[in-house]
């Protein structure tokens, strides 16, 4: 190969990784800047003592806190909802399964984990509409968006789990098994404690990826002002409708900042949650590695 | 837990392992249940023959014409553009991070960005993009800024560390005995990349193409803040167009009740079709390599 063309190799692989790193760093750079000025415990209250509002004595009105309890609950309802299946799928496809099963499910793990969310969101509307009928009190709320979440979240769930039992060594399981164990107690004192790493890992991610997603809880429940929910089937506000709907109809300056501010909160919620996922995942690959070799 | 000669001690244990394949099976029936449901409502339009003739023909509601033809072909353009624009990108970059053209210690500072941008909600991009990236093309080539263009640049940006990700896993699958038989013959890494890692890797792309064409499908949220929304056929790139789960969101908003609303039951069923597809060739990828190997 011609030293031109590979000089020209070389700062065009230069180029597109500087110049995307730059671009992502400008535009989390823009965002800080836009949200700099109203950075400050009244973007969260509004004008409502700190206390009285932590206390749901009074509501907020031009604050994010509401919208922050919303997306925190919405979080914990699904993955409360969506961990025991998940596991429960992952363990049993990490150790019961046959090889057929194992692919065929493995498939329908994929196309959900593939699955547009907005797909899903339609699904869980459909069902509340028609559930409506019959019974009047399932409308719209933070449950039936909880339980649309659970269902976005639970192939992460279960790749996860799956992956963090099937990469560990084989030996745990024999050893434990020829101990006299029954596969249940050494899947709860040997094998989920040894795969904690990487069970972290799969709940950070599925936590990060539920508080980010917006299609969904655009269709099942989330309202733009509503205060706190105070019942599972109640509208709620959420952060990333929240930056939604101030997009496209915010009524002055201040506005739009808590819209650049809320993006800037998201960012910083999901962003570290993923890259705490990464490194506990590079941790543990590490580790493997490692125990092999010693 | 079927395979191991120790039945379970207990009932607890038993019931413990019936729940395990029964959430295994719940995921199964969940899918197939999302299908069977797109199917049901979208029956009467299937049993008509009118599904078909839906995905061709215009939008026009005062004519009772509901086709869905401008959201496919919306949905198309702006998720082709967006791959064709992010797969140079996030070669070179897997190739930068991966491939030993850059020194060691700025790939660790550049590659957590990458893990950063993984974690980046999609809303917060057209966020950015709705007040950064369309005034800007405004002044720039005209129109109201809510464009085809708009949207596959942020969606381009929103798939660019899917594919980093998975280029650079294929990239390190290849042995590392090969990678060393290469310098010993006093190969460049550009050389070795052009000769070893991109043909090695292959599938590894192409999956990785499938997986984030996949996502930029599926995404709604850049596509209905930065499309423009428009129901005609995009003819230009700085046309507004509406893809398909644009049209589901802005349908769903209105109302539940009139024939339009049928009509986005026909858009799932398209958007469904299309992702389990592109996910079914993605596999076929991944295993059929897996095989060979």
């Amino acid at each position: 190969m011609k030293a031109p063309l590979r000089i020209a190799i070389k700062s065009a692989a230069f180029a597109a990784a500087l110049g995307l790193c730059c671009l992502v760093l400008f535009l989390l750079a823009a965002l800080f800047v836009k949200a700099w000025p109203v950075l400050d415990l009244r973007l969260l209250f509004g004008d409502t003592p700190p206390l009285q509002a932590i206390r749901g004595v009074r509501p907020v009105f031009d604050g994010l806190f509401p919208a922050i309890c919303g997306t925190l609950l919405l979080v914990i309802c699904a993955v409360v909802l969506a961990l025991p299946m998940g596991m429960g799928a992952g363990i049993h496809l990490a150790l019961a399964a046959s090889p057929g099963t194992c692919r065929r499910i493995g498939f329908c793990v994929d196309i959900l984990a593939g699955m547009p969310s907005i797909l899903i969101g339609l699904l869980g509307f459909s069902l509340i509409l028609f559930l409506y009928r019959y019974f009047p009190f399932i409308t719209p709320g933070l449950l039936p968006a909880a339980a649309s979440l659970a269902c976005l979240i639970l192939p992460y769930i279960i790749r996860g789990t799956w992956q963090a039992i099937q990469t560990l060594p084989p030996e745990l399981l024999r050893t434990s098994l020829s101990l006299g164990a029954s596969p249940v107690q050494a899947l709860r004192h040997v094998l989920l404690p040894a795969a904690k790493p990487g069970l972290t890992g799969c709940l950070l991610l599925s936590v990060g990826r539920a508080a980010e997603d917006t299609a969904v809880i655009l269709l099942t429940g989330t309202v733009a002002a509503y205060g706190l929910p105070s019942g599972f089937w109640d509208p709620f506000e959420a952060l990333p409708f929240f930056i939604y709907t101030t997009a496209a109809e915010y009524g002055s300056q201040r506005e739009l900042a808590m819209g650049f501010a809320a993006s800037l909160i998201l960012v910083g919620l999901c962003g570290g949650l993923f890259s705490l996922a990464a490194l506990i995942r590079r941790t543990v690959q590490m580790k493997i590695f490692t125990g092999n070799m010693s | 837990m079927g395979q191991y000669c120790f039945p379970p001690k207990d009932k607890r244990e038993t019931l413990f392992q019936y729940f395990c394949g029964f959430s295994a099976y719940f995921t199964y029936c969940l899918v197939l249940l999302l299908f069977g449901f797109f199917l049901f409502f979208a029956y009467p339009l299937l049993k008509s023959g009118g599904y078909f003739l839906l995905l061709v023909t215009p939008w026009q509601p005062l004519a009772g014409n509901y086709g869905i033809g401008p959201m496919i072909a919306g949905t198309a353009v702006i998720s082709l553009l967006a791959v064709c624009l992010a797969f140079p990108v996030s070669l070179g970059a897997a190739a930068f991070c991966e491939a030993g053209l850059a020194p060691r210690n700025l790939v660790r500072w550049v590659r957590p960005v990458f893990q950063l941008m993984t974690g980046i909600p999609t809303v917060v991009y057209g966020f950015l993009a709705v007040f950064l990236l369309v005034p800007f093309l405004r002044k720039a080539i005209g129109g109201s800024g809510f464009s085809v263009l708009a949207a596959s640049l942020m969606l381009a940006l929103l798939i660019a560390p899917t594919m980093i990700l998975f280029f650079s896993d294929a990239f390190r699958a290849v042995p590392g005995e090969h990678l060393r038989v290469m310098t010993a013959m006093g190969a460049h890494p550009e050389e070795k990349l052009v000769f070893l890692l991109l043909p090695q890797a292959r599938s590894g792309i192409v999956a990785g193409l499938l997986l984030a064409a996949g996502r930029a499908v599926g995404d709604t949220l850049i596509a209905l803040m930065l499309a423009g929304n428009s129901l005609a056929f995009p003819s230009s790139l700085t046309e507004p167009a509406r893809t398909l789960t644009g049209h589901i969101a802005l349908v769903m908003a209105s109302d539940t009740q009139s024939p339009e609303f049928r009509s986005i039951f026909a858009c799932g069923l398209t958007l469904y079709l299309i992702t389990t597809l592109l996910i079914f060739f993605c596999r076929r990828v991944v295993v059929s390599e897996r095989g060979k190997g």
